[in-house]
């Protein structure tokens, strides 16, 4: 019978938020023993579909089957009880607890914390073994690095005797080998009998790992397909509804002469800790280039320094042949006169202010300029025409320019800042995660205005954490990794495997130039 | 081909007057409901003393004198503390800043009063809005640079103003041969025009300090919503972060937002003692200072919106009183029981009614777009 290889069965799910039809009719099959793949767009639906499956909504109709019987799912403790383990996106795991103590937490069994311990233990190690997760069970959360904590949370699951996994974008915070590593633990997983649903938007992802895929778009589920028939072409165009460029179309670059050169470039945060060690970097006209690394390495402090948001403490910025390090111009509004366009890598927290209109946006930054001016007054008939004009171009939608920002979708909230950035005709651009975010429709139009930019002759630099994105886009990639830069590469050289190692602060071997310089270092 | 865009977690817009005066009306009306009970549980009858209330504030022209007269003052404190607001900021001290005020257009009174008239008076404004400027601009400064918090700092200075004003009144200014902490009466060239003056209406302490007020007020919407420094100051007061990396200072806009408001609860001291008093004296300030933190969160930080809770506000103060003299349950301490009634709703409790309210006209809005 079906029952006997379905671990998992949604039936016309419908869930609605307010007026907003979050999931339509959505019906899933999960095999037993499978790892099924969900793709889709951000905002298709998917994680609210997971909330249902996990207890934290309640869908409105439809029924949930697990292992071919009709499950009540109310809340996570239902969900638990009936074979279901989540993990999140982000961790939920306390920093201060040792990984038993984080595993056990909810489920101590008993008032004396010692006979839980004991029994975690014992059951832990036998986890451990027989999925080959390897951990020290007594090592603080705090201490471990993140593609650790995934594997205290997968415990955690399987701890409480979890049979199903749903895994929401798992990789988002992994480097390309930890993710590997990951997808390895799943195979193992799945070769136990285990079931895996994996939540992701990567293709890439669904097409190394998944048995079968689960394509959704605006609530609705578009397609079930065997991940062995289908193309990442044909899921993205799943997701998309329409045809989508995945590789960025692009001419060789001509580099002219360079915009920014930087040297030597240290930067020590208000805590005291050194996050830019010694940075050298050339930005040059007509090229893109990229920095690759693991979030947190840094990528975050050379954009704000960069941008004139942190002053340096230590080194030179030149731009254009002058050193404006220590000039009174080098901070954020000073750049922008001088020709410096700042995409934020975090545009909530940064490049917009989501309570205003997305007119009053248009001007963040550029606020004193003579174009926005009448002497005191703002020029509000000018605002809302570049405003106009910037959604015009960058197919705003809305377009509605009295909208606040807060009420647009992420890509094109990113389309507005990037407008703004971009349409003040920059010489040197900076852009931190570019695609954050953002759907695949909106990342073919993002990358192919940076690369028209390019070809017009603007030094860019792009920071992102999405290896691919870095890889298609830039002309030349620089790789940090705890704070340092470990490695420049032309991205004709550029392999993922490369980048997965400098990104995880391999060295390579040292060029001639490198040499030389370490002669020099050590006379 | 019209795409209905309802996508999970985008807000629709709720329609302006929704926010701007059913919200208030809404938590006004469940205030006076209590208060309504309140009443009735001392054993009066409700809506004979909303009756007596309104009748007292609006019914005859002393009444409305008196009214208007406190609304001034309401709505010198609650632009104050709204501009701060603008800037996230939390002034309390808006009281402290008033009696500053206060004493910059005492001491310009006192001691200029061999000039003009004409010359005066605006110096004395002036000298008001500096003093209480002054007073915000030190908290200010704490808070920018040194990251004291406001809240603390502008309460701690409200207590040092009401010190110096004590020593001034009782040790310097007092009136020579005077038995009272108070200066003698200022020259009559300083005083500013009452309305009775040069309208056809009974003596009041209504003064063209209202006027004032009201340019204040139009002045304040320009500001705000109409120059790069208003701009400035909002983008700080919404989002820090995006302030730096905009290239805005946020210790530069903080200490301007509180230089601003301070010198606008400064005026509280133009009203009283340059309007109405004609000298200093001891606490002319009365609580409005404070009460200009529930003006300004009931006026939603919007000059209209202030000018109408400064008109309720004063018709409270104004109505109340009458209310505590001719009711016999109901006396001084019931009113302030019925404002601090109202200020916990429209206030503390603001959001009680509003999620309710807006998901229901966003449900309404969305509904009508899917039909359309």
């Amino acid at each position: 019978m079906m029952t006997n290889n379905t671990a998992l069965e949604l039936r016309r799910v419908n869930k609605w938020f307010g007026p907003v039809h979050a999931n339509k009719d959505i019906s899933l099959s999960v095999g037993r023993g499978t790892i099924h793949g969900i793709i889709g767009e951000n905002g298709a639906g998917k994680s609210t579909l997971m909330s249902i499956v996990y207890g934290f909504y309640q869908a409105e109709e439809g029924i949930i089957l697990v292992n071919g019987k009709e499950c009540l799912i109310d809340n996570p403790q239902a969900s638990i009880a009936a074979g279901i383990g989540m993990v999140h996106q982000h961790f939920m795991l306390v920093d201060t607890f040792t990984v038993l103590e984080n595993v056990i937490l909810g489920v101590e069994g008993g008032a004396r914390l010692t006979d839980g311990l004991t029994k975690a233990r014992k059951e832990l190690l036998r986890l451990e073994k027989e999925y080959s997760l390897e951990i020290d069970v007594d090592a603080y959360v705090g201490d471990l690095p993140v593609g650790l904590r995934q594997r205290v949370e997968i415990l955690k699951a399987l701890y409480r005797g979890a049979e199903i996994l749903i895994l929401d974008e798992p990789t988002g915070v992994l480097t390309p080998q930890e993710a590997d590593h990951l997808f390895r633990i799943l195979n193992t997983l799945r070769d136990q009998g285990k079931t895996v649903v994996l939540i992701t938007h990567k293709l890439r992802e669904i097409m190394a790992i998944t048995d079968n895929v689960s394509v959704m778009r605006r609530g609705e589920m578009v397609a079930h397909v065997a991940t062995k028939d289908t193309s990442r072409e044909h899921l993205a165009e799943l997701m998309v509804g329409r045809t989508v460029l995945l590789q960025v179309e692009k001419e060789e670059a001509t580099p002219g002469k360079t915009i920014m050169k930087i040297r030597d470039l240290s930067f020590i945060d208000g805590e005291g800790v050194l996050r830019l060690k010694k940075i050298d970097l050339d930005i040059k006209a007509g090229e893109i280039l990229g920095i690759a690394g693991v979030s947190g390495n840094g990528q975050s402090e050379l954009l704000s320094v960069l941008g004139g948001i942190d002053r340096p403490s230590a080194g030179s910025v030149i731009y254009k042949d002058e050193d404006i390090t220590n000039s009174r111009s080098f901070n954020a509004r000073n750049l922008r006169k001088i020709g410096l366009g700042h995409v934020p890598e975090d545009r909530h927290r940064s490049g917009l202010i989501l309570s205003f209109s997305a007119k009053e946006n248009t001007i963040l930054g550029y606020h004193d300029s003579p174009n926005y001016n009448k002497g005191t007054t703002l020029d509000q008939n000018s605002v809302l025409k570049t405003c106009e004009a910037y959604i015009e171009k960058f197919d705003v939608r809305p377009p509605d320019p009295n909208l606040n920002a807060s009420g647009f979708s992420g890509g094109n909230q990113q389309k507005l800042v990037l407008a703004r950035e971009m349409e003040n005709d920059p010489d040197i651009l900076l852009v931190g995660q570019p695609t954050r975010g953002v759907d695949i429709g909106a990342i073919e139009f993002i990358h192919k205005q940076l690369i028209e930019m390019r070809d017009a002759g603007k030094a860019i630099l792009v920071v992102s954490v999405e290896i691919e994105e870095v890889m298609s886009l830039s002309d030349r990639i620089a790789v940090m990794f705890d704070g340092e830069i470990v490695g420049e590469l032309d991205a004709k050289d550029a392999t993922e495997t490369r980048l997965g190692l400098m990104m995880a602060g391999v060295k390579e071997d040292p060029t001639s130039e490198q040499l030389e310089e370490n002669k020099a270092a050590d006379s | 081909m019209i795409e209905v865009k309802s996508k999970f977690g985008s807000p629709a817009k709720v329609p302006a007057w929704v926010n701007l005066a059913l919200i208030p009306l809404i938590n006004l009306a469940a205030a006076l409901f209590i208060s309504g009970i309140v009443i009735l549980i001392v054993g009066d009858d409700p809506i004979q003393a909303l009756e007596v209330l309104f009748y007292g504030a609006f019914g005859y022209a002393d009444a409305i004198g008196y009214t208007l007269y406190y609304t001034t003052n309401f709505i010198f404190t609650g632009l104050a503390v709204a501009i701060a607001f603008h800037c996230g900021l939390f002034n309390i001290g808006a009281e402290g800043q008033a009696l500053m005020g206060g004493l910059g257009v005492g001491l310009a009174a006192l001691y200029l009063d061999f000039l003009p008239s004409w010359v005066v008076i605006p110096i004395a404004i002036a000298t008001a809005a500096a003093f209480g400027a002054f007073w915000a601009y030190i908290p200010g400064y704490l808070q920018a640079k040194r990251g004291s918090h406001i809240v603390i700092t502008t309460i701690m200075f409200n207590f040092i103003a009401a010190s110096i004003m004590t020593y001034l009144l009782v040790e310097v200014l007092i009136a020579p041969g005077g038995q009272s902490p108070e200066s003698r009466e200022f020259a009559e060239l300083s005083w500013l025009p009452f309305f009775h003056d040069f309208l056809p209406m009974p003596d009041t302490p209504l003064n063209v300090s209202f006027i004032f007020a009201l340019l204040l007020s139009g002045a304040f919407y320009y500001f705000v919503w109409r120059t790069r420094w208003g701009y400035e100051i909002r983008v700080v007061g919404q989002n820090e972060t995006a302030a730096k990396y905009a290239g805005i200072s946020p210790s530069r806009n903080i200490i301007l937002a509180m230089a601003l408001s301070g010198a606008l609860a400064g005026f509280v001291g133009v009203n009283e003692v340059l309007g109405v008093h004609h000298r200093l004296i001891l606490d002319f300030t009365g609580g409005f200072g404070f009460v200009g933190i529930a003006v300004a969160l009931m006026g939603r930080n919007h000059p209209v919106g202030i000018f109408i809770a400064a008109l309720l506000f004063g018709a409270l103060y104004q109505g109340g009183s009458e209310l505590a003299f001719e009711m016999k349950t109901i006396n001084r301490e019931m009113v302030i029981v019925i404002q601090g009634l109202i200020i916990l709703f429209s206030g503390a409790l603001e959001n009680m009614f509003r999620p309710k309210i807006e998901s229901f006209f966003k449900r309404k809005k969305t509904t009508t777009a899917a039909r359309a």
